[in-house]
């Protein structure tokens, strides 16, 4: 990236920020490559139960079988090579309970990231995972007290089945597609919370991920249970360092939201421009229940990620709200799903992108009414933003509508910062690049407003370093 | 476009040898049509272009019922009924592929150089001319199979051609009729405009009788030289036992202006494929369709808008309304390519859902190479309004009057974009037979 050059001086970015790299010290390591073996391995450091090795070695075998879904998606992901990622890889450590214990490599990233030491110890727990094992995680004594669960994810099956294992793999099972049976082979990391009855959290959860070891891929999962009456947010970000070769990630989100539960989940994505980021996030919404997602990739390579929401009980709300930036290299294939399965559900999908230089941001969806519903509503829209003359947009929405009065808009639109708006700030003494900077923020502006407070305020951080160089 | 007509390059051989004479290009393309067409796989639904589609649904032994295909029996009756526009420039009329009637166009403009002819004249007397333009335009929607079928099978159709600055007021009307069971029919259409002419037509496609099993696979072209002005009306009202493609593509010139309403109301299942290419600065396309969707009925559309030179406009309405348990399919997507600045480029697809069991599938995309656009797509689907019902109802309409209004004000935007008093009144009639027998009868009210 810091080689690229844009058509205009005025929109270079100097990608080096945000570039990490530390030494690596792993004690546990699977190797390259992806068999049995490797699965059973990774089984077996982490102590588990018969039951989740089987649940491992299926999906290894789903994943075998799947072909890469590139009669719709891009050529690209022929370029991942499975024999070259490391699948399973770990410190070897405990998760670690006070932040004298979290490393400082890791606390260095946190300070780049620019979130203040008094804003970290406000929100209520941090899990802060670095690669497959979560190096730290904290939780406050109140939230324990209320009978939060948040552990790591072997954590969570071992420990707690009763809760966690009647929802592993059924909100997204482990054939849904080639990328969530990967990670249902290799999984290590990642959280698994249960809110309980009535329960409403009123800080964030919130876990940081980190790459950092070549050829790494991290396979993080999450299932998130917030039972009837419950609130939950949770935030998660990252950012990894610059490597020569492509990693990839492959997450597996799922969230449930029982009757009347509200479930936030935030994530703001900026990998290194050679990760692969093929995430499956899904939720599913009961009786009066809403899920929402709030999803901003800034970062990697590929990033396809379509977050869902299945609107099973009477009344349920889902909602998709995303900010896409594609730079030089980069294609930002994201969007939303929309599967309503009971009368009086409502969803929501507000989409924006921009693309850079010869950035490329595609905005795919689906919005699905079923025959006999009644009363269902869907919204989208898609608003794109053009920079440069070469930089690309798609939008590829597929909307079904069946039922009794339901209603279903779709709008897209596609522009670029106009002339005018530019001429009129310069005119006014700003510089090109601090115009561009302002266009592009009013752009999003809308949207950002809708966002947690701490979230925009990083997100926005994110973004102006993306757009660094555009200003002064 | 600066094409001579090469009506010098008569061609000698006598009509009655007609079937001999075939130019040798024309053959090879039938045999190379017949060839493709073997060899294509047929259409899976897993494949994007046939997404939501009833593929399998598709016979896999077509070309049996092509081969076996009735010969046309009540000419007379078609001949008859071939009455929906009056006020015209030339007439074809077509019973399963066979020319029975045939007005063609005036001395006075045959003298300018236009040129009206089925296609079967045309292999005869203009031979150079239609190899130069048929069938070099591809498709690329999905139905490539169907094309190289109709390729094969071409016979029947017509042939405009109007030379540089000619202008026609009054349609051209082709129709084409399906009569008896396992009729076949291959419509084409192809129509030349060279440099600022102007001419419009409209291909009317009907079924006999109400119950025969047919299939039809048209193509059709629009070829619009700079500043030309094309307008095509399309009236699709098969039987419902009848498949049928429809496969059209327009090239448009520079500040070329080319329109097509296309009104689609019969066939048990119907796919249409409609693919515009700008390839002149300043052109300016309009697409419209309507289709009214009941029973079993399936409409699938797929379209493609593809701007390929800058400062041009494209502008798509599909409208479709549902009953029963129908099915429409609307995919479309907008291509501007690099380079192509200052491009405005709509599509909007409505649909009107009046029955819980119907099925609206919108695939609306946007593929943007280019940053200084105007570009948007919008789709909704829905029912009648409740709000505008209330307050029409509030001014004294029964409900029922008031719903017949809005769902009759939801084709009018369509209907009257024919822009022809004659045939809007025409299309309201049948539609209206259509709608009203169903209004009543499923107290939709």
């Amino acid at each position: 990236m810091a080689n690229t050059t844009l058509e205009n001086d005025a929109l270079k970015i100097d990608n080096e920020k945000g570039n990490f790299k530390y030494p690596e010290s792993y004690s546990f390591d699977a190797g390259v490559g992806l068999t049995a073996d490797t699965v059973e391995y990774i089984s077996k450091v982490k102590e588990e139960d018969e039951w989740i090795r089987d649940f491992r070695l299926k999906a290894l075998k789903v994943f075998q079988d799947k072909p890469m879904p590139t009669h719709w998606a891009s050529k690209d992901l022929e370029t991942i090579d499975f024999d070259k990622i490391r699948y399973y890889l770990s410190k070897g450590q405990k998760p670690s309970r006070t932040w004298d214990e979290v490393p400082d490599d890791v606390k260095e990233t946190f300070e780049r990231l620019g979130i203040p030491e008094q804003e970290r110890k406000f929100l209520a727990g941090v899990e802060a995972q670095f690669d497959s094992e979560a190096s730290y995680s904290r939780m406050k004594e109140d939230l324990e007290k209320e009978g939060v669960i948040f552990v790591g994810s072997t954590e969570g099956l071992m420990k707690y089945p009763e809760i966690f294992r009647p929802y592993f793999g059924k909100v997204i099972p482990t054939a849904d597609n080639k990328f969530s049976a990967l990670n249902s082979a290799v999984f290590s990391g990642g959280s698994f919370i249960y809110v309980p009855k009535g329960v409403k959290l009123k800080q964030p959860l919130q876990a940081y991920f980190r790459i950092n070891a070549e050829n790494f891929g991290q396979f993080e999962r999450t299932l998130i249970i917030a039972d009837e009456g419950s609130e939950i947010t949770y935030m998660e970000g990252c950012t990894a360092p610059k490597f020569e070769t492509a990693t990839l990630h492959s997450a597996v989100v799922e969230l449930v939201a029982l009757k009347g539960a509200k479930i936030q989940y935030i994530t703001v994505q900026n990998w290194s421009n050679n990760v692969f980021n093929l995430v499956t996030k899904r939720g599913l919404a009961e009786e009066d229940a809403e899920v929402r997602w709030i999803d901003c990739n800034i970062g990697s390579r590929l990033t396809m990620k379509y977050p869902g929401v299945v609107l099973k009980g009477e009344g349920a709300r889902g909602e998709v709200l995303s900010i896409a930036l594609a730079n030089d290299g980069q294609h930002q294939d994201t969007g939303a799903k929309m599967i309503h399965l009971a009368d009086k559900t409502t969803s929501n999908i507000i989409s924006k992108s921009i693309s850079i230089g010869k950035g490329r941001s595609t905005y795919r969806g689906q919005v699905h009414m079923p025959k006999h519903l009644k009363n269902c509503k869907n919204n989208t829209e898609c608003d794109a933003l053009l920079i440069n003359t070469n930089s690309r947009t798609d939008t590829y929405p597929a909307i079904t509508t069946r039922g009794e009065n339901n209603t279903v808009q779709h709008e897209a639109s596609v522009s670029k910062v106009s002339a005018e708006q530019i001429f009129y700030m310069m005119q006014r003494g700003l510089s090109e690049g601090q115009a561009m900077s302002l266009a592009v923020n009013g752009f999003v502006n809308d949207l950002m407003r809708q966002f947690p407070m701490e979230y925009s305020v990083e997100l926005k951080r994110l973004i102006d370093m993306e757009m660094e160089g555009s200003v002064g | 476009m600066s094409t001579t007509f090469p009506s010098t390059e008569k061609n000698e051989s006598s009509p009655s040898h007609a079937a001999s004479a075939l130019p040798a290009w024309f053959t090879e393309r039938q045999a190379l049509g017949r060839e493709r067409f073997d060899a294509l796989p047929m259409p899976s639904a897993k494949d994007e272009a046939w997404r939501f589609a009833s593929a399998s649904k598709l016979d896999p032994e077509i070309l049996q019922t092509v081969e076996k295909a009735p010969a046309p029996n009540r000419t007379e009756e078609a001949m008859q009924r071939s009455v929906l526009v009056n006020e015209r420039s030339g007439k074809a009329v077509f019973v399963n592929d066979q020319c029975v009637d045939f007005e063609p166009v005036s001395e006075e403009l045959q003298a300018k150089g236009v040129r009206y002819l089925t296609i079967e004249q045309a292999l005869q007397s203009e031979a150079a001319l239609l190899e130069k333009y048929l069938f070099q335009q591809k498709t690329e929607l999905g139905s490539e199979k169907y094309f190289e079928l109709h390729a094969a099978f071409l016979k029947a159709g017509s042939v405009l051609f109007v030379p540089r600055g000619v202008e026609i007021e009054a349609p051209f009307v082709n129709y084409h009729w399906l009569d008896g069971e396992g009729a076949c029919a291959f419509p084409h259409t192809l129509v030349i405009a060279e440099d600022n002419a102007k001419v419009s037509l409209v291909d009317v496609f009907f079924s006999v009788d109400g119950e025969s099993k047919g299939f039809a696979a048209g193509v059709s072209s629009i070829i619009a030289g700079a500043g030309a002005k094309v307008f095509r009306k399309v009236v699709q009202d098969w039987n419902e036992s009848t498949v049928s493609f429809q496969l059209d593509n327009t090239s448009a010139g520079r500040d070329a202006e080319v329109k097509s309403v296309a009104v689609n109301i019969g066939a048990e299942r119907a796919r249409f494929e409609n693919q515009v290419t700008i390839e002149g600065a300043g052109a300016h396309v309009k697409l419209y369709s309507l289709t009214v969707a009941e029973k079993r009925q399936e409409f699938d559309q797929r379209t493609l808008q593809t701007h390929n030179a800058p400062n041009a406009v494209s502008d798509l309405l599909y409208k479709n309304a549902l009953l029963d348990r129908s099915r429409t399919i609307f995919s479309g997507l907008i291509r501007v390519a690099e380079g192509a600045q200052q491009t405005d480029a709509y599509q909007t697809n409505r649909n009107l859902l009046l029955d819980p069991t119907a099925d609206a599938n919108a695939l609306p995309g946007l593929e943007i190479l280019a940053n200084d656009v105007k570009c948007s797509h919008g789709a909704t689907t829905g029912n009648v309004d409740e709000d505008e019902l209330f307050y029409m109802m509030s001014r004294g309409i029964d409900r029922r009057t008031a719903m017949q209004l809005l769902v009759f004000g939801f084709f009018e935007e369509i209907i009257e974009k024919v822009e022809s008093d004659e045939l809007a009144e025409g299309l309201r009639t049948l539609i209206h037979q259509k709608f009203e027998k169903k209004i009543r009868s499923k107290q939709l009210v």
